[in-house]
């Protein structure tokens, strides 16, 4: 290798690690001086609430990609929670809460198994749910748009606690415990091993099934939590829009965060940073007037780089 | 631009050297292949086989020296590399498909065509049907089909038989001898010594990327060829007198593990190994005569057709998880796709396997986990800047004793080594082997593989001589010498060798 | 009698599985819904199955190379509009925009595939955000819709008819058989097939895998627009937010169809049969009547895990 190609290949590679930091405080940088009433605290709580729902999905995201799998069925299992809730309001809010996150379990623990014990390919596994999920969805909820009414409920979307709003919250809590059980437990070292090299884990002696499976549940009950605090801020049940396309989002911010696709590598403050990027940039653009026409390409443009920086060099 | 060899040469490359970052593959080889040779290329692993082939080809340039082609060279390999969903026809005709007047390709004829041309291959197999449903050595049999029909001048068969049963063996045998007729020439890769000295006119043997011997075949009596195959490497002679092993170790009692009438046909055929506490044991035998396979089949990872493996007279269930769980633990072959995991660091490696018991409900101690791998640095001796350093960074040498240290602490019985010092350097080689001498001393019973009959003869109490897949002998005490292994691995061989001589 | 092996039980599943169940479903309705069998239901349904099918047809070839493209919903999208827009210009203008705008989207999605090794799936997710973001800038963010005028020679194309069948049908079953003869009578489709069933075995053999790659999403990107074009000039308009989930309906027909959704295998004809299959349950759901139409999603979200877990096991 000569001398510039080596150069090139650690600044790829500090690039791919640091790059989402880099970026963010760049993005912040410039609001702060080209945007008008960016620095306020109403600003940066409705950038937050906005980026609290993608972030739940993308936490378990992270983790089904660093087992180098994928699940393109969280928009799905977002839909099929908002579906349930209006189903169960009337037995209280905790009762349809708890139903809409069985809801997620199922449907991951059935990713899991598909993939761990059937053999399947994470990709093709978790597309019968991406394609029947949403459908399944609309015909619980008759393929209506339901208001939602539970003061309860609702005030799971617009309160405080400690002065932040509780979806945030509960999306910090999330994120903090994402990152202990990665970092801390058994289970998340053991996913980082089987995605980084199945078959050394397997000669290891460890339980690959049941870690799979473990992480496509975490995945689809993280979706549910998000399809909840989404629909309590929309205030209705909307399963026709709801988490549509948000595979992408979630995986977006999973990669650009420096986790690769490949598995074998958990960045979890790294997807906070992708979540909060993308969302500062959705933001930058609505500020400075652009349609949405134009944002949505130019996302998709940020998109595409973002994984051509960070995809492994063979 | 390939220059013209010297007249009747179809190959000739002179001090040709190549290096992968660091190590050296091949060091100033000379090779030639005349026309219609039949060339037997033979070697262990990681003797540059692979490498001198990529070379041949052209898939690699070399650093230094001349290769001359005179002709077309086609390859097959040991993988079958052809494509299993499509049809036999459709793979042997894949870029150069019959067309018929409108330029659609003409499936009858392909179909006709493939059909008359795999009849004098032997195969007779419905040609419209998947290549995937015929058996693997009729695969390789429409691959070297396939490599003849491109009109090649040259056709390099890397390992063609490995997977092949003895009577499709004979078709490819017959196949070769046809080309050969038909002024073909044949780099013929194998280690079955049976096959070389039936059909090869010339032998080339590679050892550490060095061309350690080249002449005809007929004049190399077998223990020589063997002999000349497992050597000492060549580097180490110069530079230390022996291994780092000391005196044997004296193994007591019961055996700790029992595995009997091992079976996964066709690789590995009623093989039984037991091991003492104390005890070093060493499999040898030539590459694919089923080490690596027994390894596998003890530890679970290899589907069994029968055969029990006991640990301290209980039966151990056939999975790594329980084979694990009941002491056997097992450093793989190849570090890199079967052992480390590169993006995690050091301690992470090590204590991978030792998780559950170093955490309280599912909650590592990293203070627990600091302990033991401190441990096993110092131990081990481990040159690493910071225990949290990405593993793929370290040395082979430190890898290899990286996963020691991950089986270690999980406190095994049972040692399963393979090849524990290949590609490592030559003074990590040495500390490797004194510490599988430290672990059997400490009552460990270790099962030690290796290609260099040196470190078996050296390192091991007793040695279960492997030959095709079956046991071929077990050498102790008195017998443990290089001339009664070479004997064991030689012996059908050697028989065999006296039928040819007199057949020329 | 012989026993049947695996490997045929395997091929018999794949081939005719979805056919049996078509004629199955085709006779069930017949019998039981009076409205089924008639011409005017069965014209209908034909056509609206055309345009799933030319879409389907280059998803076959994307898949058979182990890929996958889910840009074609939104391209499909596009292709309407695009054509409605141009219309304006005639008849030329309102067929090869569409055409031409969709498959350079296509091919810049194969060029990025083939030669960055970035995931299909992604790269097609990021041009579906692309192409439904250039609906959008050309519609003025969504609030104008194209009307093609009534007396446009396009119109024809998407509402002339032949003995009562539309001419989407004939162009759909004619790109059928073209597709069907690339597939298996050219190189280029050998190409295809080698590239999904083996791809490092297909690089030793020469295979173009590259070239094989940029050119199926291409054509599948083409296809699309030419889908949409068809259905815009069938509508008489370029409607806007027609398409989404499109991508996984024709994912489900050409899975349904046997084709093997890891590469390597599949068949146009298996695709039609696939569209056939859905559309037929869609049409059936309707004649009920108090059925969700969404339904028909969640039926070939069943269909598809049902197909993809007997692949697997079957080839055990």
């Amino acid at each position: 290798m000569t001398l510039t190609a080596t150069r090139t290949a650690t600044r790829t590679r500090w690039l791919q690690d640091n790059g989402v930091y880099v970026a963010v405080v760049a993005l912040l940088l410039f609001n702060a001086l080209f945007t008008a009433n960016f620095l306020t605290a109403g600003n940066f709580r409705t950038q937050l609430v906005q980026a609290a729902p993608v972030l739940i999905v993308a936490l378990g995201m992270a983790l089904v990609i660093g087992t180098e799998g994928v699940d393109l069925s969280v928009g799905a299992v977002m839909a099929l929670a908002a579906a349930i809730i209006p189903l169960y309001l009337g037995a209280g809010p905790l009762t349809a809460i708890l139903m809409a996150l069985t809801i997620g379990l199922a449907a991951g623990a059935f990713n899991g198994f598909l993939v761990a014990k059937v053999g399947i390919q994470p990709i093709v596994a978790t597309l019968a749910l991406l394609v029947g999920g949403r459908g399944l969805a609309l015909v619980i909820a008759d393929g209506q748009l339901v208001q939602l009414h539970d003061p309860a409920f609702l005030a799971l979307g617009t309160d405080d606690l400690l002065g932040i709003p509780i979806s945030v919250l509960i999306a910090g809590v999330l994120a903090l415990t994402v990152a202990a059980v990665t970092n801390r437990t058994t289970f998340g070292r053991q996913l980082v091993a089987v995605g980084g090299n199945r078959k050394a884990a397997t000669l290891a002696g460890l339980p690959v099934d049941r870690v799979l499976i473990g992480v496509y549940t975490i995945c689809g009950v993280l979706a549910a939590v998000s399809g909840v605090l989404a629909t309590s801020r929309l205030a209705a049940s909307d399963p026709a829009d709801m988490g549509l396309l948000m595979e992408l989002s979630a995986i977006t911010a999973v990669v650009v965060g420096g986790t690769p696709l490949t598995g074998g590598k958990v960045r979890v403050l790294g997807t906070v940073m992708g979540v909060v990027l993308m969302q500062l940039v959705r933001a930058t653009l609505i500020k400075h007037n652009l349609p949405d026409s134009l944002a949505q390409m130019i996302q998709a443009a940020i998109i595409v780089a973002a994984v051509y920086v960070a995809r492994e060099r063979r | 631009m390939p220059t013209d060899t010297s007249p009747g040469l179809v190959i000739e490359i002179a001090g040709v050297t190549k290096t992968f970052a660091g190590v050296r593959a091949l060091h100033d080889v000379d090779f030639t292949l005349k026309r219609g040779e039949i060339h037997a290329l033979v070697g262990e692993n990681g003797a540059g086989k692979s490498t001198l082939i990529k070379v041949l080809t052209g898939i690699h340039s070399p650093d230094g020296g001349r290769v001359t082609r005179n002709g077309r060279i086609s390859t097959i390999y040991q993988e079958v590399n052809l494509v299993p969903l499509m049809s036999v026809a459709a793979n042997l005709f894949l870029g150069r498909e019959p067309r018929n007047r409108l330029g659609l390709i003409d499936r009858a004829r392909r179909d006709t065509e493939a059909k008359e041309l795999l009849q004098s291959y032997g195969i007779t197999a419905d040609v419209r049907s998947p290549l995937g449903t015929l058996a693997v050595g009729e695969q390789q049999m429409v691959a070297l089909a396939r490599a003849v029909e491109a009109d090649a001048d040259v056709v390099i068969m890397d390992e063609p038989t490995s997977s092949l049963e003895p009577r499709e063996v004979e078709t490819l045998l017959e196949v070769v001898r046809r080309l050969h007729e038909s002024g073909i020439a044949i780099i013929y890769v194998s280690h079955r010594l049976d096959e070389l000295y039936r059909i090869c006119d010339t032998v080339t043997v590679l050892r550490d990327g060095v061309s350690v011997h080249s002449g005809p075949l007929a004049e190399l009596p077998r223990i020589e060829l063997i002999s000349l195959m497992l050597g000492r490497s060549v580097n180490e002679i110069q530079k230390h007198g022996t291994t780092a092993f000391g005196e044997g170790h004296h193994a007591d009692t019961r055996p700790v593990l029992e595995a009997l009438d091992l079976t996964s046909k066709p690789r590995i055929n009623n093989i039984d190994v037991s091991i003492r506490p104390g005890e070093v044991v060493g499999l040898a035998g030539l590459l694919g005569s089923g080490r690596t396979e027994t390894a596998k089949a003890i530890i679970g990872a290899l589907p069994l057709d029968r055969g029990t493996v006991l640990v301290a007279g209980k039966p151990v269930p056939r999975n790594v998880k329980a084979a694990t769980r009941a002491g056997i633990s097992m450093l793989a072959e190849d570090r890199k796709t079967e052992g480390i995991i590169p993006n995690l660091s050091v301690r992470e490696n090590i204590v991978l396997a030792a998780l559950p018991r170093l955490s309280r409900f599912g909650v590592i101690s990293r203070a627990r986990q600091d302990r033991i791998v401190d441990a096993f640095v110092k131990r081990l001796r481990i040159k690493v800047s910071s225990p949290e350093q990405k593993v793929a960074e370290l040395s082979g040498g430190n890898q290899q004793k990286v996963l020691l240290a991950r089986w270690l602490c999980t406190e095994p019985k049972i040692l399963l080594l393979d090849e524990p010092t290949r590609g490592i350097d030559v003074g990590a080689k040495a500390e490797v082997q004194a510490l599988i001498d430290e672990l059997a001393k400490e009552g460990l019973a270790v099962l030690l593989i290796s290609s260099e009959l040196d470190e078996l003869l050296d390192g091991a109490d007793r040695l279960i001589v492997l030959r095709d897949g079956e046991v071929a002998g077990e050498l102790e005490g008195a017998q443990l010498t290089r001339e009664h292994v070479l004997t064991a691995i030689a012996a059908e061989v050697m028989d065999d060798a006296d039928s040819h001589q007199n057949s020329h | 009698m012989t026993t049947l092996t695996k490997a045929t039980r395997t091929k018999v599943l794949q081939r005719q599985g979805a056919a049996v169940a078509l004629i199955v479903m085709v006779a069930v309705s017949w019998l039981v819904f009076p409205r089924f069998g008639s011409l005017d239901n069965l014209r209908d349904l034909a056509l609206q199955g055309s345009f799933l099918a030319v879409i389907a047809l280059g998803m076959t070839f994307v898949i058979i190379t182990g890929g996958i493209d889910l840009s074609v919903g939104s391209l499909y999208a596009l292709g309407g509009v695009l054509a409605a827009w141009g219309s304006q210009y005639g008849f030329l203008a309102a067929l090869t925009l569409p055409l031409l705008v969709c498959g350079a989207i296509g091919l810049i999605n194969g060029l990025l595939i083939a030669r960055t090794n970035m995931a299909p799936f992604i790269v097609t997710l990021a041009s579906l955000l692309f192409a439904r973001g250039l609906l959008l800038a050309i519609t003025d963010e969504g609030a104008t819709t194209y009307q093609i005028p009534p007396d446009s020679a396009f119109v024809e194309l998407g509402r002339g008819t032949v003995f009562g069948f539309g001419y989407p049908i004939f162009i759909a079953a004619a790109l059928a058989v073209v597709g069907g003869l690339v597939l298996n009578r050219t190189t280029f489709g050998q190409n295809v097939f080698a590239t999904g069933g083996a791809e490092q075995s297909a690089v030793l053999l020469g295979v173009p895998v590259a070239r094989t790659k940029i050119l199926v999403y291409t054509t599948s990107g083409t296809l699309a627009g030419l889908a949409g074009a068809l259905t815009a000039a069938y509508l008489q308009s370029g409607v806007t937010v027609i398409g989404v989930g499109t991508e996984l309906d024709a994912i489900a027909v050409v899975v349904i169809g046997g084709t093997l959704l890891t590469g390597g295998m599949g068949t146009v004809l298996g695709t039609v049969i696939g569209v056939g299959l859905i559309k037929v349950i869609q049409n059936v759901i309707n004649q009920i009547g108090t059925l969700d139409s969404n339904y028909q999603s969640v039926v070939s979200g069943v269909f598809l895990l049902i197909v993809v877990v007997l692949q697997r096991v079957l080839r055990r």
